[in-house]
């Protein structure tokens, strides 16, 4: 019997031949990553372990200062220096500081600290960004996190998979996160709990890296373990152009086993929005429009779309344009490479120019934690990953979650807009970013 | 494992995810106690408020979706909550909860049988459920064999050690 990509790879960290769902292996790791909050308690953990005095690889564990940067109080400054002087102690050789990094997620493959083929477990949910890249990735709590920080492995279930099959080439306006909207939204929020997602088909093959990014990296909004892309000319020269490191590239068999195979025909798909308050509450662009959802915010940013090619979809929306006097527009660029691109590229001029403010880049508005926190009975769009209650800052505000387009439109006019019904003034380079992605 | 807990129900619905037990902003916090002071403030505000140590909270589905964060579990039990008895978990909350040490229990005829404000006792040793108000039982599903001696063995970090000790007789 054949085996999915998933199942190879952890067949093969696990020294095995061949694994099935269900079984538990020890696998090795490849690169355990943390960021200050989750490390902050897997260093507590690491201390209480008898003989457990250096990290297992000080290469192989990468470290990001992302959630409360800078530091909003005097607490956020000490779990981010509790990190630090572990990186320090410990030789960490990827630890990334404020100003050298950014949202974790956006940094490592920058860094080219993943390849295809390889085991990526970090203290983070959004961990199943790697998947994008034909990795195993997924996301662990601190405890766990120690133990492969001591270790070196960790222990497994091997997840059944579900294969998703994307065709039709998308309408204007419609992008990877639209895509992804509609996935969950099929799946359900726990549709895919304890399951690994693998995305197949002609309209993902033509999705850029960013776009696979931003697919892989909701896998958890349908509660999956994994979700993991397969690995192709494009991903091997975006990762060859970032390290010298060998790496393998695995595919799924002819005869794999999946527990389902669900088809999506993208062709007939509209820009997608999650209503408050599960990001599986998804629904057509054409049926929000219709009810004139005011918003009191426009984020954009995030490892779901704090990328540049995100910000050139906004840029070019909001390119001599003025934002709503209704709203605030706030723009997280996912990194420091990033926040360096879009300023050589005129963004940052651009989307100030409009109204908007510019951040450092950093995960605070998206989980509420700074930067763009929600008060009672504000509501935000946004390009973000979760609309739970209080995700962003007060139980009674509401969040939709949508593409960078979408967002970009209703920061122009006040409401959750359709970007087709948007004027811009760019056209040919966006409707190519716009279809291709 | 640990001895027989006894208290009153607090009953929620499907989908209780992290954000909602424990807000992001208080995720730069680390002691548990003081993470209990805010168990489920996104949800019910009022929950710390009202329960009393040795409480259980009893859910639907997927309870625990969502962020990773550790201090979710650790929140619930530094807040006093003795269990949380839910139809189904989320995948890493499930983890964190054992690794941790806070009790779980999944059976969803527990959770359809108990309301608010019932008294309940629970086994775990046995997995079993009483409802001690309605005079009701239930049998919690068993932990999978590896989970369950991860828990036998005292949870991950005795686990971890013996990996530990085994690597340094083998070099």
């Amino acid at each position: 019997m054949g085996m999915t990509l998933t199942e190879k790879i952890l067949a093969r960290h696990a020294g095995l031949d061949s694994v099935e769902p269900g079984q538990i292996i020890n696998a090795r790791v490849d690169l355990v990553l943390a960021n200050e909050l989750s490390a902050a308690v897997a260093i507590g953990v690491m201390r209480n372990i008898k003989g457990a005095h250096r990290v297992f690889d000080a290469e192989k564990i990468a470290l990001v200062e992302d959630h409360f940067v800078p530091a909003k109080d005097a607490q956020s400054a000490k779990v981010a220096k509790l990190m630090k002087d572990f990186a320090r102690e410990q030789n960490i050789k990827h630890f990334f500081d404020v100003g050298r990094g950014g949202i974790e997620h956006v940094v490592l493959p920058e860094e080219g600290l993943v390849a295809p083929g390889e085991l990526i477990v970090g203290g983070d949910s959004h961990t199943c960004t790697y998947g994008a890249f034909g990795a195993f990735a997924t996301g662990m709590g601190s405890t766990d996190i120690a133990a492969a920080f001591v270790l070196g492995e960790v222990w497994l279930k091997v997840p059944p998979t579900i294969k998703l099959v994307y065709d039709g080439r998308p309408g204007e306006m419609v992008f990877a996160k639209d895509i992804m909207l509609k996935t969950v939204g099929v799946l359900g929020i726990d549709g895919a709990t304890y399951r690994a997602l693998e995305y197949h088909g002609s309209t993902v093959d033509e999705l850029s890296i960013t776009g696979r990014i931003t697919m892989a990296n909701m896998a958890i909004e349908a509660g999956a373990k994994n979700g993991i892309f397969h690995a192709d000319a494009k991903t091997i020269a975006f990762v060859k152009e970032r390290t010298d490191r060998d790496f393998l590239v695995e595919r799924s068999d002819a005869d794999a086993r999946y527990e389902r195979v669900v088809e999506i025909d993208v062709g007939e798909l509209e820009p997608q929005v999650a209503c408050p308050h599960t990001p599986d509450n998804v629904h057509p662009i054409s049926e929000v429009t219709r009810e004139r959802v005011k918003v009191d915010q426009v984020f954009i940013g995030s490892c779901t779309n704090g990328y540049i090619e995100d910000l050139r979809i906004v840029a070019n929306i909001l390119d001599g344009k003025k934002i709503s006097p209704d709203l605030r527009v706030i723009v997280n660029p996912g990194s420091q490479k990033v926040w360096m691109q879009a300023a050589q590229e005129g963004i940052l001029t651009t989307l100030a120019a409009a109204g908007c403010v510019v951040n450092t880049p950093g995960c605070g508005a998206c989980f509420g934690g700074h930067m763009g926190t929600l008060g009672d009975g504000e509501r935000c769009v946004s390009t973000t990953n979760r609309n739970y209650v209080g995700r962003m800052g007060s139980p009674k505000a509401e969040v939709y979650l949508a593409s960078p387009a979408t967002c970009a439109a209703s920061a122009l006019t006040g409401v959750i807009t359709d970007p087709r019904s948007v004027d811009v003034s760019v056209g040919a380079d966006t409707a190519v970013a716009g279809g291709k992605r | 494992m640990e001895k027989s807990m006894r208290g009153f129900a607090h009953k929620y619905g499907k989908n209780v995810d992290t954000d909602v037990i424990i807000p992001g902003k208080y995720c730069n916090i680390v002691d548990p106690v003081e993470l209990g002071k805010h168990a489920l403030e996104g949800l019910d505000a009022e929950y710390t408020a009202r329960m009393k140590p040795g409480d259980i909270i009893v859910a639907d589905t997927n309870f625990g979706c969502g962020s990773s964060r550790e201090v979710a579990p650790i929140a619930i039990k530094g807040s006093g909550t003795a269990a949380v008895i839910a139809k189904s978990f989320a995948r890493i909350f499930y983890r964190n909860a054992l690794n941790i040490g806070l009790p779980i229990f999944e059976s969803a005829e527990a959770v359809d049988g108990i309301d608010s404000g019932d008294e309940i006792e629970v086994e775990p040793a046995s997995g079993t459920i009483r409802n001690l108000t309605k005079g009701t039982s239930y049998k919690a599903a068993a932990f999978p064999p590896f989970m369950q001696s991860l828990i036998e063995a005292g949870g991950l970090q005795p686990y971890v050690e013996k990996r530990l000790a085994e690597r340094a007789g083998v070099s």
